[in-house]
């Protein structure tokens, strides 16, 4: 069991009163709060540390590149890198996404080719492949899921072919926090000889995740849905993919030599980070890998899935409640997206904030998802570290309050 | 611990409207058709309008949304239906200044006055106004007509 009350202690922003009442943030897929330690890890940077990296002789300079490579070195050993060369630190998992899009996909996708998704990726695991696909005339096909939120494995199956050059797959779903079989579907995938992607955003906060047994190919995550601080992704690729992938952006410190036409590429890591990096953010991140690991990963996941089972046990028995996804919480991450019968999502959301209660509402930047599901919106609450029952229950009572002061509607709603 | 109330923004109005929403529906034959999408959310408005002699003879919505999304559109159309186009725009600008600069409602705009709540949420002003950009944008459309009418 988690100390939750220690945990709280650690993030100053719960300890403040949102409408009258205690703040029960639920809004974790979207972001996580940052603990004390991270905050203080930004403040110390810049008060001690603070010089651009790689380049300077002095002090200071030499303190920061320390800084930043270690915080390198605790992404690599927090996923199980070969080493840190293979941890490019970028804004964020969509820009870790279109990175592979732009440097891999531009050299090695062509006319006719097929890049294999499923109506589950978020609009950062869609897009930046309909641009490489319209660049390219490559071709975009689509796993379904099947009618409780799983994947549909056998349709992903048959859609795999000889044309298949990518696979690209959440871990786990942003709205029905339905977690892939990422080491079956990287068998198909490299079966057929394509390549897989995975989109670790809402899996690597959550779950213990080591690449050396996930079978993926290339993992993009995002700092700030795991304790740490806004504006730091990562893309994780083995070496010899990223070794013979071309740049990304172009500019200083990926450089080797630069002559008036051309120029040769810095080394791993550093070819794929361009300019002067988002230091104080990608150090104090290292503070929050550092803050996960003492607790560890496997007691995260541990205390997500007992409350996502109460949470899908209570909320089940909230009149006029249909919850999307598996129905057990041993096959989904601590996300419950769900629907209410009597009022609309933004509906819901803005009464569970008159309850201090911060839910999500809309459709999760997942609108093959709401169109699979038949909805075009759902309401979606999400656990961190910090949320315990006492959360739950604030939550149930604010959807309470909900049928209350939309009850009428809820009758009707039956009768017409 | 009491109860939130939330008698400001979900007033009675609005949740009647909401409920029994007037005038919902395509009409059979409108003179000008308009629609729109908020991005954001997700919410969809259709509108028809049958105006003749610059008058907006009737209305009929339809879409999907929030109560607040849906219940102004019901409004609308409720407030709308008879009245001269110009008097359309008038009340649009009453809407507009009370949900965005706050302003206190205007006596002409009626039940619409049920929607000043709204104003105190910015992030659900748009839902409120959705239904009006799609009105003006019928607007625009009625006027475009009427000048290559003067011109043609």
């Amino acid at each position: 069991m988690l100390d939750i009350a220690r945990i709280r202690g650690d993030f100053p922003i719960l300890g403040q009163q949102v409408n009258g009442r205690r703040l029960v943030y639920l809004d974790n897929a979207a972001t996580t709060q940052k603990p004390r330690q991270v905050i203080e890890a930004l403040v110390r940077y810049y008060e001690t540390s603070n010089a651009n990296i790689h380049r300077g002789i002095h002090t200071l300079a030499n303190r920061a590149t320390e800084q930043y490579e270690a915080a390198r070195g605790s992404v690599a050993r927090f996923i199980g890198a070969a080493g840190p060369q293979e941890v490019i630190f970028t804004r964020n998992a969509t820009e870790a996404i279109n990175l592979v899009a732009r440097a891999w996909g531009d050299a090695s996708i062509s006319e006719g080719d097929e890049i294999v998704l499923t109506v589950m990726e978020h609009h950062s695991n869609i897009v930046p492949w309909q641009l490489l696909a319209a660049r390219k005339g490559a071709r975009l096909r689509y796993a379904g899921i099947t009618p409780d939120g799983r994947l549909d494995l056998d349709g992903l199956r048959q859609l795999i072919g000889p044309r298949t050059r990518l696979v690209a797959v959440t871990q786990m779903s942003n709205v029905l926090g339905t977690i892939n079989p990422v080491g079956d579907i990287a068998e198909m995938a490299h079966a057929a000889g394509a390549l897989l992607l995975v989109d670790g955003a809402q899996s690597v906060p959550h779950l213990p995740v080591d690449v050396r047994g996930l079978g993926a190919d290339f993992l993009a995550f995002s700092a700030h849905k795991m304790l740490g601080p806004t504006g730091v992704g990562v893309l994780w690729a083995r070496e010899e993919l990223l070794a013979a992938m071309p740049p990304f952006l172009g500019g200083g410190d990926m450089i080797a030599v630069v002559r008036e036409e051309t120029s040769t590429w810095a080394d791993l890591p550093h070819k794929f980070e361009a300019g002067t990096p988002n230091i104080a953010d990608v150090i104090a991140f290292g503070e929050a890998i550092a803050y996960l690991e003492s607790i560890g990963m496997a007691n995260v996941r541990r205390h997500e899935e007992e409350l996502t089972a109460l949470a899908l046990e209570r909320l089940g028995r909230v009149p006029g409640l249909q919850i999307f996804g598996p129905a057990s919480a041993a096959e989904r991450g601590g996300v419950v997206s769900f629907a209410m019968e009597a009022a609309h999502p933004h509906d819901v959301a803005t009464i569970a904030d008159g309850y201090g209660v911060a839910i999500r509402a809309g459709h999760h930047c997942a609108q093959l998802l709401m169109r699979a599901l038949g909805v075009p919106a759902t309401s979606r609450a999400s656990f961190s570290i910090y949320n315990g029952e006492d959360d739950l229950e604030a939550l149930i009572e604010a959807l309470e309050g909900v049928n209350r002061v939309f009850g009428e509607g809820r009758e009707r709603a039956a009768v017409r | 611990m009491s109860e939130p109330l939330f008698d400001d923004l979900y007033r009675e109005l609005i949740l009647d409207h909401y409920r029994r929403p007037r005038n919902r529906g395509p009409l059979p034959a409108p003179t000008l058709q308009a629609e729109g999408v908020n991005p954001v959310c997700g919410d969809e408005i259709h509108l028809d309008l049958d105006v003749s002699d610059g008058v907006i003879r009737d209305l009929g919505f339809w879409g999907q949304g929030c109560s607040i999304s849906q219940s102004s559109a019901s409004m609308l159309t409720e407030r709308l239906k008879g009245r001269p186009l110009a008097e359309a725009e008038a009340v649009t600008g009453k809407v507009r200044s009370m949900l965005v600069e706050g302003a206190p409602p205007d006596p002409e705009l009626g039940d619409l006055a049920a929607l000043e709540g709204v104003a105190k949420l910015p992030v659900r002003v748009k839902c409120a106004l959705l239904a009006w950009n799609v009105l003006l944008e019928a607007l625009r459309q009625a006027k475009q007509a009427a000048q290559e009418e003067r011109h043609g």
